[in-house]
């Protein structure tokens, strides 16, 4: 598999953006060509599954839209991503959050993790 | 026809330069080492034969490691002759690159030998239709060859009667695979969508 990742190594070059988390509540934006025109669209959600590695790896973002869930997946190195932001960091317990395809209203919340600070 | 011989590494995704994600086959092409150099002359047509993966010398039989010696080279695993190869001038001994014969942007043709699928039906292996209806007093049909011939007149199946049997496992050709990238040093190229066979099978790309 050496050479794959040599592949990735040299055909991607390695986004920058902040680190996530399942869990977490990010922005993502990213371009939209509509025939010679461009622009850049934000798609808010929270972050339910990232699966594989190297410039394959892609992550999925779920997000309610006027009462119908919608997700998005986006791989990871795609040179539409323009960039993302992370708004909230979620406390779940697991890296795979499908439960909350079955779950609506007040149950699909997730919890937020809070930073403190060690003394 | 000028060609190499490589061997399958595995498939991955790029992007291109318009944002499209492309999915490609990673082939370690090459280097192959030219075994013997065949002419209008000597053999009555012009040809080239490469050989391309090291093969033990137990498992090499005599006259081929004489071949081999002949070439100055170690026995390989497997040896194709390309006939009108004329993208370089090659003696024998020769090493073979894959910068040599392939640019990004040409259309090639990748043979392998198919994943051996084992005994399959007449659906996997032929692509009939079966009968697709489970109810109007059809039982156990789903899957079914349907008819396979006439009765007293010609009273036999024909020789070649597509049925069920060992699918897979054989020479198979893609055709139009588009380069998308060389990496000549290190033998690798990347071609667009799938190339027969399984990772690590070998694998013959022509242009």
């Amino acid at each position: 598999m050496d050479a794959i990742k040599f592949v990735h190594d040299q055909m991607t070059n390695q986004p920058e953006f902040p680190e996530f988390r399942a869990g977490d509540n990010i922005v993502v934006s990213y371009k939209i060509i509509e025939g010679d025109k461009e622009r850049i669209q934000d798609f808010r959600g929270d972050v339910i599954q990232i699966k594989g590695s190297g410039s394959t790896k892609t992550f999925t973002v779920r997000k309610m839209s006027s009462g119908v869930g919608v997700e998005r997946i986006f791989p990871l190195v795609s040179p539409n991503i323009v960039g993302i932001k992370v708004l909230k960091y979620g406390k779940v317990r697991r890296k795979r959050l499908f439960y909350l395809r079955d779950l609506v209203g007040k149950k699909a919340r997730i919890k937020e993790r809070k930073f403190t600070s060690k003394k | 026809m000028n060609g190499l011989i490589g061997k399958k590494v595995g498939m991955t995704s790029v992007f291109d330069g318009n944002g499209r994600n492309v999915a490609c086959t990673v082939i370690e092409m090459g280097p192959c080492v030219v075994t013997q150099v065949k002419t209008e002359e000597s053999d009555g047509y012009s040809a080239l034969q490469l050989g391309f993966g090291e093969a033990k010398e137990k498992n090499t039989t005599r006259p081929e490691l004489g071949h081999f010696a002949k070439a100055k080279t170690t026995p390989k695993q497997r040896v194709v002759e390309f006939r009108d190869f004329d993208a370089v001038e090659k003696a024998v001994g020769d090493l073979v690159n894959v910068d040599e014969i392939f640019e990004e942007g040409d259309y090639v043709s990748a043979i392998g030998t198919s994943k051996g699928k084992g005994f399959q039906g007449v659906v996997k292996r032929h692509g009939f239709k079966g009968v697709n209806d489970a109810t109007h007093g059809q039982h156990n049909r789903q899957r079914a060859p349907g008819s396979i011939g006439a009765a007293s007149y010609p009273a036999k199946v024909f020789k070649g009667m597509r049925m069920a049997g060992r699918d897979g496992g054989r020479r198979v050709k893609t055709t139009n695979l588009e380069v998308v990238k060389i990496f000549p040093e290190q033998n690798i190229i990347l071609v667009k969508g799938a190339v027969p066979g399984h990772k690590g099978g070998f694998v013959i790309l022509e242009k």
